[in-house]
C-alpha cells in the first residue's frame, strides 16, 4: 500500500475523517476524464446541429425578405406601445378569469370526487358539465355566449362583450382545470384519508387539511400549463370585438403588411410566462424534496 | 366495565367472507392482542370497529352505546378511537408537531398553544422532542411509527387500536415501539393490537385471540393460548411461527 | 484507440452534414419580366377571398363573372388577352395574400386598399375603384340621426380588422373601435346592439342596411380623405406582371369599362349623405 496523503472531499460539504487512497484518486481522475469527453461530444454535436440550422436559415434566398417582414426592429419599437396596450387586456382578463376558474374548477372537482350519496345529483351534473365543455371548442363557446346570449334579449343580462367573453373562457377552462384538480385529489393515497378519518377529522376537514394541500402540490405543473394557455386564450375574446395583444398586432400588421408586431407580441408573452415558469419550478422543487424521501436515484 | 363489545360481526368483500360471526369484549385498561396469519381478518376487524368499513351484520358497542347504528355520527365515534396503521401514514406536508396537533386543534377545539404544549410533552416523553419541527421524510421508520402512535394519543382516545404497527420495522426498531406500548399499558390505556410479534402478545396482552379465515378460533390469556393452545389450528399456526423463529 | 476513431468519425460526419444542408439551401434565381409570364403558361390565375362577399362576388362564385370584382377580373383578363376559359380562380385569406414567399396567384383582388406602407411588401396595379366609407346602423340606435362627425365621438363603432374602415374610424372620428375578424361578426354585434354602428365601404353598406340588418339604415358617408380609399389588384413584390396588369386597368378606366361595371354592380351614391 502506497503512502496516503490527507485529502478532504468537498462534494458532500463535509470534511471526511478518513484519508483517500491512491486507488480512489485514480478513479476520480478517470471519472473526470470520462465526463469531460462526454461533455465535449455533446457540445460538438449540439453546435453542429444548431449551427447547420442557423446557416440554413440565414443563407436561404428569402432570408432578407423574411427578416424585413418579421423582424423589423425599428417598426417593432414603433408598435410596441400598441401591443402592450392590448396585452394589458389579456392580463386583466387572465387575472379575473383565473380567480373565477379556480373557484368553479374546485367546486366541480369536489363534486366529482365526493363519495357521499347526498352529492349524487351534483356529481352527475358536474360530469356532464366537464364532458360538454371539454368537447366544445373554446372559440364556439365564445361565439355562442358572446353573440348568442345578447341575441336572446333576456332582460337584465349584460351584452358587454368583455364580460360575456370572460364568462365563456371561465366556463370552458373550469372543465379542464377541474379534471386536473380531480386527478390530483385522486392521486393522494387513500391511506392518507383513512389516517385523517381515524383521527376523527370530518370529510370536509380531511379534504381541507390533508387531501387538498397534497393534491394541489402535485398538480402545480399542469396548472401552470393551463395558466400559460389561459393567458393566450383570453385573446380569443377578440372575435367579439375586444382588442387584445394579438389583435393589436394584427391591426398594425394588416395596415403595413408587416408581421413584426406579431413577433413583438410573442416576445411580450414570453417575458411574462418564462419567469413565471421558472419561479414555479423552483418553488415546486423545494417542496418536493421536502415531501418525498427519494434519495438520489 | 367494557369499553368495547363486538357481537356477531359479519363482513364480506364481494363474494369473499372476511369476518364470520366475530364476537369480542375488551374491558377497560386492558390490552387485547389479535394474532393470525395475513388475510385472517385482523385488519378488517379493526377497520370495522373504527367505522371505516360498514359491517354486514352484528353490532359493535363502545362504552355501551351501539356505534353501528346508522343514526350515530361516525366522526364523533372516531374521535374517541385511535387507529394506527402499518404504514405510518403521517401527513408528509406537515411537520411532526403539526401532524400531532392537527386533530386536537381542529377536531377537539383545543387552543393552539395548549395543543402544542401537550404534543411536545408527549414527544419529550417518548424521546422524540428534537424531531418536533422536522418533516416526516427525515425520520427513520421506527421514529415515524412512534410519531404516528403519539398522534393518535394526542386526542386521548377511549380505545387505541394498533394494526400491525411493527411489521415494517427491523427488530431493534420493533423494540422501540414495544417499549412505548408497554408504557401506554402501564398508563392504563385500553388497547387492541393486531400483530405478528409474539413478543407483544406475551408481554403486553391481557387477552389473546387467534383468528383464522375470519373466525376467532381460540381466545384466552397469553398463557393459555400461546403456551397451551387447545385448538388444533392454533397449534399448527404457533408451530409455524416457532419454526420461523419468531416465538 | 477506440475513442480517437469515434472522435474523427464525429467531426467528419458533422462536416458532411453541414455541407449537405448548405447545398440544399442554395437559391434559384427568377427569370426576367414579360407580359405572358404567368404562373401557369397560357392561363391567368386570379385569387380572391374565401368566402367572397356580395356585392364583390355574387353567391361566392367568382367563376360566374357576377359581382363587381368578378366582372373587373374578367375585364382585365380580356384586356391581357385571356379568355374566360383561360382564367383559373383560387382563394386565399387576407394574410395568405400578403405573406412573403411565392404567391399562388398572378394577381389577387379582395378590396385591398392601396397604401404606401403596403407597397413596401407587395405590388399594386392602378386603382380600379374608389370606395368611400359609410356607417351602417339601425332604426332607433343612439346614432341613427347623427349628421356630423363630432356626433359620433361617443358612439360605440366597429369595423373589420385590416380594413380602411378601421383606419377611417381612427383618423376621422377617434375613440376605441371594436375590431372584428370580419364583417359578419360586426353585423352580429350590430344586430345585438353591442355596437351602435358598423363602418364599411359604401357598396357593402347598401347591402347590409338593405338586406342583413333589420330596420337597417346608413347614417352617412365619411368624407373622402384621398388616402387609402382606392382598391388595387395585388401582385407579388416586383412581379413581372405588374406593369401589364396596371396598363390593363388604365385602359379599362380610359374607355369607361370600369365605370360601366361599377354602375352595373354597385349602384349609385344616393341615399348616403356625406357627414361633415
Amino acid at each position: 500500500m502506497k503512502i496516503r496523503q490527507r485529502l478532504t472531499r468537498e462534494d458532500s460539504g463535509q470534511a471526511l475523517s478518513f484519508v483517500i487512497s491512491d486507488r480512489e484518486r485514480e478513479r476520480v481522475a478517470i471519472r473526470k476524464r470520462q465526463a469531460q469527453r462526454r461533455v465535449f461530444i455533446a457540445t460538438l454535436s449540439s453546435v453542429a446541429v444548431l449551427g447547420t440550422l442557423l446557416i440554413c436559415v440565414v443563407a436561404s434566398p428569402g432570408w432578407k425578405v423574411v427578416r424585413a417582414t418579421f423582424f423589423d426592429v425599428s417598426y417593432g419599437r414603433q408598435v410596441l406601445h400598441l401591443v402592450v396596450h392590448g396585452l394589458l387586456t389579456n392580463l386583466q382578463l387572465t387575472v379575473i378569469a383565473s380567480i373565477a376558474i379556480a373557484t368553479c374548477a374546485m367546486c366541480l372537482a369536489l363534486a366529482r370526487t365526493s363519495q357521499s350519496a347526498a352529492m349524487t345529483p351534483f356529481r352527475i351534473l358536474a360530469t356532464i358539465y366537464v364532458d360538454v365543455f371539454r368537447g366544445v371548442p373554446l372559440l364556439l363557446v365564445i361565439f355562442l355566449i358572446g353573440f348568442g346570449v345578447p341575441a336572446l334579449r333576456i332582460a337584465g343580462v349584460t351584452s358587454n362583450v368583455t364580460v360575456l367573453g370572460t364568462i365563456a373562457v371561465v366556463m370552458t377552462y373550469s372543465a379542464y382545470v377541474a379534471e386536473v384538480l380531480r386527478s390530483g385529489i385522486l392521486s393522494v393515497h387513500p391511506s392518507q384519508r383513512a389516517a385523517a378519518r381515524s383521527l376523527g377529522l370530518s370529510q370536509g376537514q380531511t379534504l381541507r387539511f390533508v387531501v387538498l394541500p397534497q393534491a394541489l402540490k402535485r398538480v402545480v405543473p399542469p396548472l401552470l400549463n393551463d395558466l400559460v394557455a389561459l393567458l393566450k386564450d383570453t385573446g380569443l375574446v377578440s372575435i367579439l370585438g375586444v382588442t387584445d395583444a394579438i389583435r393589436a398586432a394584427q391591426i398594425e400588421g394588416s395596415q403595413t403588411f408587416n408581421y413584426t408586431p406579431y413577433v413583438v407580441a410573442a416576445i411580450l408573452f414570453l417575458l411574462i410566462t418564462v419567469p413565471l415558469t421558472r419561479y414555479t419550478d423552483h418553488v415546486l422543487a423545494r417542496s418536493i424534496t421536502r415531501q418525498n424521501a427519494q434519495g438520489s436515484v | 366495565m367494557n369499553v368495547l363489545e363486538i357481537s356477531g360481526v359479519q363482513k364480506s368483500f364481494g363474494h369473499e367472507q372476511v369476518l364470520i360471526d366475530v364476537s369480542l369484549t375488551v374491558p377497560e385498561h386492558t390490552a387485547t392482542v389479535l394474532i393470525g396469519a395475513s388475510g385472517s381478518g385482523k385488519s378488517t376487524l379493526l377497520r370495522c370497529i373504527n367505522l371505516l368499513e360498514t359491517i354486514d351484520d352484528g353490532s359493535i358497542y363502545l362504552d355501551g352505546q351501539e356505534i353501528t347504528d346508522p343514526l350515530v355520527n361516525a366522526d364523533a365515534v372516531r374521535r374517541q378511537l385511535g387507529l394506527v396503521f402499518q404504514s405510518f401514514n403521517l401527513f408528509p406536508h406537515m411537520t411532526v408537531l403539526q401532524n400531532i396537533t392537527l386533530a386536537p386543534e381542529r377536531v377537539h377545539g383545543i387552543a393552539a398553544e395548549q395543543a402544542r404544549g401537550e404534543a411536545l410533552e408527549l414527544l419529550q416523553r417518548f424521546g422524540l422532542a428534537e424531531k418536533a419541527d422536522q418533516y416526516p421524510d427525515r425520520l427513520s421508520g421506527g421514529q415515524q411509527q412512534r410519531v404516528a402512535i403519539i398522534r393518535s394519543l394526542a386526542v386521548r382516545p377511549r380505545l387505541l387500536m394498533l394494526d400491525e404497527v411493527t411489521s415494517a420495522l427491523d427488530p431493534v426498531l420493533v423494540n422501540e415501539v414495544l417499549s412505548l406500548v408497554r408504557d401506554l399499558k402501564s398508563d392504563g390505556m385500553t388497547m387492541v393490537l393486531a400483530t405478528h410479534e409474539m413478543g407483544f402478545a406475551t408481554q403486553v396482552a391481557d387477552q389473546v385471540c387467534f383468528l383464522e379465515s375470519g373466525r376467532i378460533v381460540e381466545r384466552g390469556t397469553p398463557e393459555q393460548v400461546l403456551k397451551n393452545p387447545q385448538n388444533e389450528r392454533t397449534q399448527e399456526f404457533l408451530a409455524r411461527v416457532h419454526q420461523a423463529g419468531r416465538l | 484507440m477506440k475513442t480517437k476513431t469515434t472522435r474523427r468519425l464525429m467531426v467528419s460526419s458533422a462536416a458532411v452534414l453541414i455541407a449537405a444542408s448548405l447545398t440544399a439551401c442554395s437559391s434559384s434565381s427568377k427569370a426576367s419580366a414579360s407580359c405572358s409570364d404567368t404562373m401557369t403558361k397560357g392561363k391567368l390565375t386570379i385569387a380572391t377571398g374565401e368566402p367572397a362577399y356580395y356585392p364583390w362576388v355574387i353567391d361566392n362564385k367568382p367563376e360566374s363573372g357576377n359581382g363587381f370584382e368578378s366582372a373587373i377580373a374578367y375585364a382585365v383578363a380580356a384586356q391581357l388577352g385571356y379568355t374566360k376559359e383561360n382564367v383559373d380562380w383560387t382563394r386565399t385569406t387576407f394574410d395568405g395574400a400578403i405573406a412573403p414567399g411565392d404567391k399562388k396567384f398572378d394577381f389577387n383582388l379582395q378590396q385591398f386598399s392601396i397604401t404606401a406602407e403596403r407597397k413596401k411588401a407587395v405590388d399594386f396595379s392602378s386603382p380600379y375603384y374608389t370606395a368611400p366609407q359609410a356607417i351602417v346602423s339601425y332604426k332607433g340606435s343612439p346614432i341613427a340621426g347623427v349628421k356630423t362627425l363630432a356626433g359620433l365621438k361617443t358612439a360605440k363603432l366597429g369595423a373589420a380588422v385590416g380594413t380602411t374602415s378601421l383606419d377611417a374610424i381612427k383618423t376621422q372620428i377617434g375613440g376605441t373601435p371594436a375590431v372584428f375578424n370580419d364583417n359578419a361578426a360586426g353585423v352580429t354585434a350590430l344586430k345585438n346592439g353591442q355596437i351602435d354602428g358598423l363602418v364599411v365601404d359604401l357598396p357593402t353598406a347598401f347591402y347590409l342596411s338593405g338586406v342583413e340588418v333589420e330596420n337597417g339604415l346608413i347614417v352617412g358617408q365619411l368624407p373622402s380623405t384621398g388616402k387609402g380609399d382606392e382598391f388595387g389588384l395585388l401582385l407579388a413584390k416586383n412581379s413581372p406582371l405588374t406593369k401589364c396588369v396596371s396598363g390593363a386597368v388604365d385602359a379599362l378606366k380610359a374607355n369607361g369599362t370600369l365605370d360601366k361595371i361599377a354602375g352595373q354592380w354597385l349602384g349609385t351614391d344616393a341615399g348616403a349623405p356625406v357627414l361633415k
